[in-house]
């Protein structure tokens, strides 16, 4: 990919993910004030970088109304008290939304166009219930462009293990099981927390709490406990809410740097990014849309997925993941492939998940300075995929 | 009994309509792996517009909460915290007019010690987050934790008792002053409560040493949070300075000597504050606390506080719904503001018009001299307060835009609301009105800032008189928030709810008042300060009867007040008032020739008696004592109010004292006027009644 600048990561940081729902951690906390911690840890963090160098914040939402509406990367730039001259967008590409704001403001920034981004996501899924206000126009099914199914998440997910016969409901259920094995490690190693902002969480009727660990994953699971599972997207099919990603809140952001800029104010970047590419497929398998993405994104970068040490998948369903490793012929539990756990366990807050795959990559290349590139990659509604390489600067 | 079960048999059935704030308390794990904190969040379930406040459930609900946290062993912190935008904003003060013995406020005194000082006392350290706006009780809250963090969003922290009459009594006055030291804890306990209840923001507090640590709203709380953990972990230290080694005598005494100078020992609750600051240098917990429940206990049986109370609650709440206003729909729209004339008073209208309705207004004069003269105060006002950051470049801007002057009246063609300021004589203003009307809308409003002319004859003889009101402000315009609104014989309501509507935007405080010769503040204070003047005619020594009232604890001595005034102005309204009430009102020879001495007042430039003046008063050959002096203008006042409420210029006597507290400075341990008059006893003897029941503004007897 011809670049004028190399763009780098610098740092990431995401509120703890909460489970949506009247008792879940956020239930009475706003979607920008989530935007806003997240903004404001970042720059405490990052102290070398002034907020007036800050050219851009690009902040995705899928939901865009309400406290995730009002443009918000500009709103919750002036909530989290950026200097007024600082500008900011909302994007959306549901589930890949703040992979591409990163995409959007690296291109900005390879162009020229900006020195220092901001790029993060979040979705509230609990105040914006997935599909609010959605008005689907008639000749999607009237014209067959798309079939009936290809709005129901979890029916695609089915469709997709109609696809890959191989793939069984018991590899799903092994896979989410490990899943949740890997964050319950990386959470006693202590690799997760340090990326989390703790977040107030006030209830009217109980006061102010804070959380400061994410409230989804369910250590301990076994194969025992969720085979019986329902699988309520079809009658006697494989897919359950033990091998899926949940309905989750919480917010994620990074600092996205021209790397020379980044080595001038002092900041330490920690991945370059190599390539980037997204994909469209057929909507209602959208969950092998990370196939033609990497495919792409490698071909881009002149790599073959042999050079890839580190996978950082996104795992709205386990069987999106193992279609994607049985397309590039890597084991179900190949230790490359998301080492401290992913979204079945974490949860998956639409928007934001994007820049938690970054987060995790890059601290998985600080400990394993041997591997060059790792690639974080997801699945998108209406069928797409995305796919960023990165070079490891650890 | 214990003091607990004392205070709940004494206290429990009392108040049954407390907004009780409740204690609700939730575990919080610190980051850094500090520990459990259990986070106390003080919330009454209402919105901000309804702080928290203490009451005896509300202290009862707290101490159940600390009573469970005490019980606990794995705890490594306790946390205090508001609902949003509020932290606590102190007792609740409809229960202090409630209570009804000495035992009982006795109770509420110590059931306040014995509940926060748990705070103070736990196994653990506890941590005050001052999230909004913390007064009394409730600054005192955060005072007994062992640390405090201050958002830089709070907008007032403030230790108002001495403004009501009380004492900072739940610990504020041993604590603060040993936490920053006895200079900086004057300030909140005695300096800003004496001037207009000043308070502070959040980052004073910390530059104080309220707090000892600043956080931006934002994600005050998180941070608050983290730095708790860190403090626990030893990663953050605390400094504190040892106060208790100076000798505080002479600070207090300076302070002492300020209070005098304002109050004259009028009300006890400042100098029970002193005396309570002075005895927290050496005194343990158990004295200074029991010191301050003794003091609680007094004032709050005292009239001075109960009186406090009364004229709180008038400016809290009578002063924003005014007795009488008619129904605010009535209300028309205001788009555009005519002032007549461009003098002083005229040139500050128009500046309070632009600012606050944010309409053009022009002024007109006959001069465009005085025209540019008062166009260009306007204007420079405006950059005075640019220069002050009160307002933007672009603010200003438009303020000047808005502002501008005519020759002619023409100008005044699309006005909604005519505002007369031209010299007070009735033939002019009736002129100035019939001019006016003759470019108008049938509709405008023609507004008269007259001070004691007659509405009623200002508007005769108008097409419209039903237009007409009177919009009384008071000098300087800006400051006094006190606006009197006349009604005038024809005065349609849809003028007057117009008038309010207009009031209210300029952000003063409207009473509804008839159209009687200088309406309320002008006429008592004239009529008081004309006694005051008899006396010193009588042969009075002019210092015995300028200090004679001095134990009211009023703003300005009345000569001092002539002064302000000029005695030119006093001398025109004493003659408008003789015309109307001859009886009563008199005009001072001497103060005739004061005026045309040309002297500014009594005193010369040195605050002394002027030797001049002094000769010219001369010659009286009955000197009264300052007893006397006294009662003869309090009598006086007592006379004059129960004919204006006889004559129906205000609708009670509560609009009185609101009258003269936000016209004339009047103070809150007088209650305004009549609650000082009824417990002398001065209303009974003069009018053979009381002007407020019992218990209104006064201890229940």
């Amino acid at each position: 990919m011809p670049a004028s600048r190399e763009v780098v990561f610098v740092d990431g940081v995401r509120t703890p993910f909460g489970r949506s729902g009247p008792k879940g951690l956020y239930a009475e906390t706003r979607a920008d004030d989530l935007v806003v911690r997240v903004i404001r840890e970042l720059m405490r963090r990052n102290p070398g970088l002034p907020p007036e160098r800050v050219d851009e914040v690009a902040i995705a939402a899928t939901t865009q109304i309400g406290d995730q509406g009002l443009t918000i990367g500009r709103s919750a730039a002036v909530l989290a008290g950026l200097p007024k001259s600082v500008p900011g967008y909302a994007i959306d590409r549901m589930c890949a939304g703040a992979m591409t704001a990163v995409t959007t403001v690296a291109g900005g920034i390879s162009f020229g166009a900006y020195d220092v981004a901001i790029a993060g996501g979040v979705e509230h899924m609990g105040r914006h219930p997935m599909g609010e206000g959605v008005d689907p126009n008639p000749r999607f099914l009237s014209e067959q462009l798309v079939d009936g199914s290809a709005l129901v998440m979890g029916m695609t997910a089915e469709n997709l293990h109609d696809r890959y016969p191989s793939i069984t409901k018991e590899r799903a259920d092994a896979y989410a099981v490990a899943s949740q094995e890997k964050v319950a490690k990386a959470y006693a190693d202590g690799r997760i927390q340090r990326d989390l902002v703790p977040m107030a969480t006030r209830r009217a009727a109980e006061g102010w709490g804070l959380a400061t660990v994410d409230e989804a994953p369910r250590p301990g699971t076994t194969l025992e406990g969720i085979r019986g599972l329902k699988t309520p997207f079809r009658a006697h099919g494989r897919v359950t809410a033990a091998n899926s990603s949940g309905i989750n809140d919480g917010a994620t952001g990074c600092i996205v740097a021209a790397e020379d800029v980044a080595r001038e104010l002092g900041l330490t970047p920690r991945m370059r990014l190599v390539s980037y590419a997204f994909a469209g497929v057929d909507p209602e398998v959208m969950g092998v849309g990370p196939i033609p993405s990497t495919e792409r994104a490698l071909r881009l970068a002149g790599l073959s997925v042999d050079d890839i040490g580190l996978f950082e998948i996104n795992e709205a369903f386990a069987v999106q993941v193992l279609a994607f490793l049985e397309h590039f012929g890597i084991a179900d539990d190949d230790p490359r492939v998301n080492p401290y756990g992913g979204a079945i366990a974490f949860g998956h807050p639409l928007a934001s998940s994007g820049v938690r795959l970054m987060i995790q990559l890059s601290r998985a290349f600080a400990e394993r300075p041997d591997v060059r590139y790792g690639i974080t990659t997801m699945c998108v509604g209406m069928g797409m995929g995305g796919t960023v390489i990165w070079e490891n600067l650890s | 009994m214990s003091t607990l079960d004392t205070s709940r048999a004494l206290l429990e059935g009392k108040n049954a309509d407390e907004v009780v704030t409740k204690a609700l308390v939730r575990d919080v794990e610190l980051p850094y792996g500090a520990g459990t904190m259990a986070l106390i969040t003080l919330d009454n379930g209402l919105d901000h517009t309804k702080p928290n406040t203490f009451g005896p459930h509300g202290l009862l609900a707290l101490n159940d909460a600390l009573d469970a946290i005490a019980a606990r062993s794995d705890l490594a912190a306790v946390g205090v915290v508001g609902k949003p935008f509020i932290f606590a904003v102190g007792a609740d003060l409809k229960g202090a007019a409630a209570v009804s013995s000495r035992e009982e406020a006795l109770a509420i005194g110590r059931l306040g010690h014995h509940v926060f000082r748990r705070l103070g006392e736990l196994d653990v350290p506890s941590f005050a987050f001052v999230n909004g706006a913390a007064m009394g009780g409730g600054l005192e809250i955060a005072l007994h934790c062992t640390y405090r963090t201050v958002s830089s969003g709070v907008p007032a922290i403030a230790l108002p008792e001495c403004f009501l009459g009380l004492v900072p009594g739940w610990g504020g006055t041993q604590l603060l002053p040993r936490l920053i030291g006895p200079e900086r804890a004057l300030k909140l306990v005695i300096e800003n409560p004496l001037s207009q209840n000043r308070m502070i923001k959040g980052r004073d507090a910390f530059a104080l040493g309220i707090a000892d640590a600043v956080f931006e709203p934002a994600d005050f709380i998180e941070e608050s949070l983290r730095w708790a953990a860190q403090v626990l972990r030893g990663e953050v230290s605390v400094e504190r300075a040892d106060h208790a080694a100076a000798d505080w005598a002479p600070v207090i005494d300076r302070a002492r000597t300020l209070v005098d100078l304002k109050l004259r020992g009028a009300s006890p609750a400042p100098y029970r504050a002193l005396d309570l600051m002075a005895l927290a240098r050496t005194a343990s917990r158990e004295e200074g606390f029991a010191a301050e429940d003794e003091a609680l206990a007094d004032l709050l049986m005292s009239d001075e506080l109960r009186a406090g109370l009364y004229a709180f609650d008038l400016v809290q709440r009578r002063a924003k719904r005014p007795a009488g206003a008619p129904d605010r729909s009535l209300a028309r729209p205001v788009t555009k503001v005519g002032v007549v004339g461009a003098g002083l008073m005229a040139s500050q209208l128009a500046l309070l018009f632009a600012r606050r309705l944010e309409v053009p207004v022009v002024m007109t004069d006959l001069d465009q001299a005085r025209l540019d003269k008062g166009v260009g105060y306007v204007h420079a006002e405006v950059g005075r307060l640019l220069g002050k950051s009160r307002i933007s470049a672009d603010q200003a801007n438009r303020l000047k835009g808005l502002v501008t002057g005519s020759l002619t009246k023409d100008a005044f063609a699309d006005a909604d609301f005519v505002i007369e300021a031209v010299f007070e004589d009735l033939g002019v203003k009736q002129k100035v009105f019939a001019e006016v009307e003759e470019v108008v809308s049938e509709t405008c409003v023609l507004a008269t800032n007259t001070s004691s002319l007659s509405v009623t004859d200002m508007a005769a003889g108008l097409r419209h008189p039903e237009r007409v009101v009177g919009f009384h402000f008071f000098n300087p315009v800006a400051v006094l928030p006190l606006l009197e609104i006349v009604r005038g014989a024809a005065t349609d309501d849809p003028t007057l709810s117009t008038a309010f509507a207009v009031g209210k935007t300029l952000k003063k405080s409207c009473v509804l008042v008839k159209d009687a010769p200088a309406f309320v503040v002008n006429r008592l204070l004239t009529r008081f300060m004309g006694e005051v003047t008899a006396a010193a005619d009588e042969g009075t020594p002019l210092e015995v009867a300028d200090h004679a009232l001095d134990s009211l604890g009023l703003p300005m001595t009345p000569f001092a007040l002539l002064q302000l005034v000029g005695p030119a102005v006093a001398l025109h309204v004493a003659e408008t008032m003789h015309a109307a009430f001859p009886d009563r009102f008199g005009v001072s020879g001497n103060l005739a020739e004061l005026v045309a001495a040309g002297k500014p007042g009594l005193y010369g430039p040195d605050f002394q008696i002027d030797p001049e003046v002094r000769a010219l008063f001369e010659g009286g050959s009955s000197p009264s004592t300052a007893d006397e002096v006294r009662l003869r203008a309090l009598r006086a006042l007592a006379q004059e109010i129960r004919l204006m409420l006889d004559e129906g210029v205000v609708s009670a006597a509560q609009d009185i004292d609101l009258c003269m507290i936000l016209g004339a400075g009047w103070p809150f341990h007088t209650g305004g006027i009549t609650p000082y008059l009824d417990r002398t006893g001065i209303s009974e003897e003069v009018t053979g009644s009381r002007f407020l029941e019992p218990g209104v503004a006064s201890v229940p007897a």
